[in-house]
Order: C-alpha cells, then structure tokens, then sequence
C-alpha cells in the first residue's frame, strides 16, 4: 500500500462493540491473523457473537450494558 | 433497463412523456396528472399508480431507460410532476410516523433514540419467516422484492454526501464505502446481491422483476431517493440511513439461514453474511457519527432525523407485513399482473 496507513483508533461503544480503525493486526489465540475484510471493524464485547471476534449485533437482543 | 408498463392514468402519462423525444414531446407537464392522483389516493405508500411514476421519474438519475433520452431527467415537465408527488408523499409520511419529540439535540441522545426505535422485538417477522419457514419459491420472491433496491444498493443515501460537511460527511463516506466494497468491484453490496440472485436462479438485471415488485415496495425505495435527492432533507438520510443499519445484522443472520436451510452455497448466502458484519459496524458509525455528529452540527435538523428513521421502520413493517399475510396465506407476495 502506497498510503500511509491510518493510526490505529479503538472506539468503546455504548453498550455495544469496540470499533477498531487504523493499521492494527488481529490474532486469535494460536497468534494467527483474523481475516479482515473492512476498513473498520468491530470487534465483540458482549460474548454472545456468533462471528467473534466481530459484531453480528447480538448485544442489541440481550440487553447487554457495557461495564 | 427496460421501461415499465403503466399501473393507472399518472403512470401512463409519465411513461408516455418520456418515451418521446424532449423536443417533440407536447408543452403540457405531468403536475396536473400528478394532482388527479394524489386527490384520487387514500394511501399514497400502497398505491401502484403513483409509486410506480414516482420511481420512474427517480430512475431517470439513476440509470435511466432503454431508449429513454437522458436529457428527461431535469426536464420541467418531469420536475413539476415529480415535486407534486413528493410535496404529497412527504406530507402523508409525516402525518402518519410516530416520531419523538423529547429527544434532546446532543450526539449521544440522538445515538440512543435510534437505537431505542430498532430496538429488536418479538413476535412474527420476515426474517423469522425466512429463517425457518420459507419455501423456495418464498425464497425466490423474498429477493425478488429486495431486488428493486438492493440492486443499486446504498446509491440513493449516496446523494447526501456532498449535503453534508466534517465528521457527518466523513462517516456517511465511511459507510458507503464499505456498501462499495471498499473499492472492489466484485465486493460492493449490490453485486453481492446480484450473485445471490444467480445462486437462486434468477435474474440479476437491474430492473429485471419492476413489474412484479408491488406498490409498498416501491413506497419504501422513492422514500430514500425523496431524501436523498432534496438537500432540505439530509437530517432525513441520515436518519433512514441509521435505521435502515440498525435493523440489517441481526435480520441477515436469520436471512442466511433460510437459504442455507434450502440447501444454497456459500457464494449465495455471502450477501446475508456480510451484512451481518458489515452493519454491526455501520449501525454504530450510523447511529453515533452520521446521525449523532450531523445533530450536532446541526440541531434544527434532530427532528428530521428522526423522522427519517422513523419513516424507514414504517415501510419497512408495512413491507414486512405485506409479505408474511401473503406467505402465510398461502398467496404470492408479488403482484399480479391485472
């Protein structure tokens, strides 16, 4: 990539995800990079995602409230 | 795309007007035409006629007709028609959503107003129907109905970008460029779709299903481009915009799992997974930067955000509903050719 690439900014949302923008790498467990398909991503907070460690909403059908 | 066939006398007219050439075409405009049918409609969202003229006066700016001159779409005589319809329809929408008044006009409770509004709830639903009920065919008119928008999908929001100005413009460019597929081609949104309608055998020609796509639908697709298209109205996109995010993740999730219980691939379910990752992360920038910032910047314009949500969840029950007394009545959701 010719660009300079964007600082990472990680972005707690209310009762929701984080969002993660910016050159930032994700691993799972075994250290191995999370295939990211977008610009922004965000990544579970609530725990019941079905696509961890991304969003897929969830949190909305739980009621989950952020510590 | 190939023009339409008429739906009443308005339709007819527009259709008429514009498949003859700008120079030739008689001096007398569509406001008049456009007038009899608003007088004549007790429920301008459900009415054939007008919604089918509405959208084809809207198709002019986006790909036009085969055979249709371009220079139409500015044209007078489409205009004044076009403005009396949408005079009409924004009137009818505002005096039948329910739209807050006690939402204070700060980015956070603008954020949590919308997000209160989508809340998800019980009870039927399509998604529910699709995920677990669906036959094939349903499958098939599901997409088919979706096909009208989701064809050129995030298009009409995209007018507003130049509307707005610092952190609303840059989220609404944020969004949208995820709907493009980042700049890919074969990732935007609308192609997506286009492979989902080819996995499930269909045609995946713009425009290809118009004439089996009844009036709500075509109510809750005019609606973005009323927006979209009149600057006085980009509190009401950004507001659609988040609402229309805020209920597409978990929605899709369910979407995915009707067609991958009929059997379908994984090429053909991609668009319902995607947007359920892409539009955890929209609904967020959505709520909070898009709808929140442009309040912010702009706090007269709270209220039309709202409204702009709220008209969305509108159509969208009214579309939802359509579809689930059909299906569940054992009738096609499409509409019957008269």
């Amino acid at each position: 990539m010719s660009r300079e690439a964007r600082a990472a900014e990680i972005v707690p949302c209310p009762d929701g995800p984080i969002l993660v923008r910016g050159d930032v790498q994700i691993l799972d467990e075994a250290g191995e990079p999370v295939p990211r398909r977008r610009a922004t991503v965000a990544l579970c907070r609530c725990g019941a995602s079905a696509i961890k460690p991304y969003c897929d909403g969830t949190h909305k059908a739980i009621g989950f409230t952020a510590p | 795309m190939k023009l339409p066939l008429p739906r009443g006398p308005l339709s007819r007219a527009t259709i008429d007007l514009v498949r003859s050439s700008v120079d030739a075409a008689p001096a007398r405009g569509l406001a008049v035409h456009a007038q009899d049918a608003v007088a004549a409609s007790d429920d301008l969202a459900v009415d054939d006629d007008l919604q089918l003229a509405l959208y084809v006066m809207y198709e002019l700016a986006y790909r036009g007709f085969d055979g249709v001159d371009d220079d139409w779409e500015w044209d007078p005589r489409v205009i004044e028609g076009r403005r009396v319809l949408e005079r009409a329809y924004e009137r009818e929408l505002r005096a039948r959503v329910e739209v807050p008044d006690d939402v204070a006009p700060t980015r956070s409770d603008v954020a949590a107003a919308l997000f209160t509004m989508t809340a998800p709830t019980p009870g039927p639903s399509v998604a529910r129907y699709v995920a677990k009920r669906a036959t094939r065919a349903q499958l098939e008119e599901f997409l088919v109905l979706r096909s009208v928008y989701q064809l050129k999908e995030a298009d009409p929001h995209t007018w507003a970008i130049p509307r707005l100005t610092g952190g609303a413009k840059a989220a609404l460019v944020e969004i949208q460029a995820d709907e493009y597929g980042g700049g890919a081609a074969d990732r935007m949104h609308c192609a997506l779709f286009a492979r989902t309608m080819r996995g499930a055998g269909l045609d995946d020609e713009y425009g290809a299903y118009v004439e089996q796509v009844p009036a709500v639908v075509l109510a809750a697709l005019n609606v973005m481009s009323l927006f979209g298209m009149n600057r006085r109205l980009r509190g009401a996109t950004a507001g659609h915009l988040a609402a229309f995010e805020m209920t597409s993740s978990l929605p899709n999730r369910l979407y995915g799992d009707g067609f991958r219980r009929h059997g379908f691939d994984a090429a053909t379910t991609l668009y319902f997974d995607e947007h359920v990752e892409a539009d955890a992360v929209h609904e967020q920038i959505a709520g909070r930067d898009l709808a929140g910032g442009l309040v912010r910047q702009e706090p007269e314009l709270c209220q039309d955000v709202l409204f702009g949500a709220a008209s969305c969840l509108w159509l969208d029950e009214r579309v939802g509903a359509h579809a689930l007394h059909a299906w569940t009545a054992g009738r096609s959701a499409l509409r019957v050719e008269p």
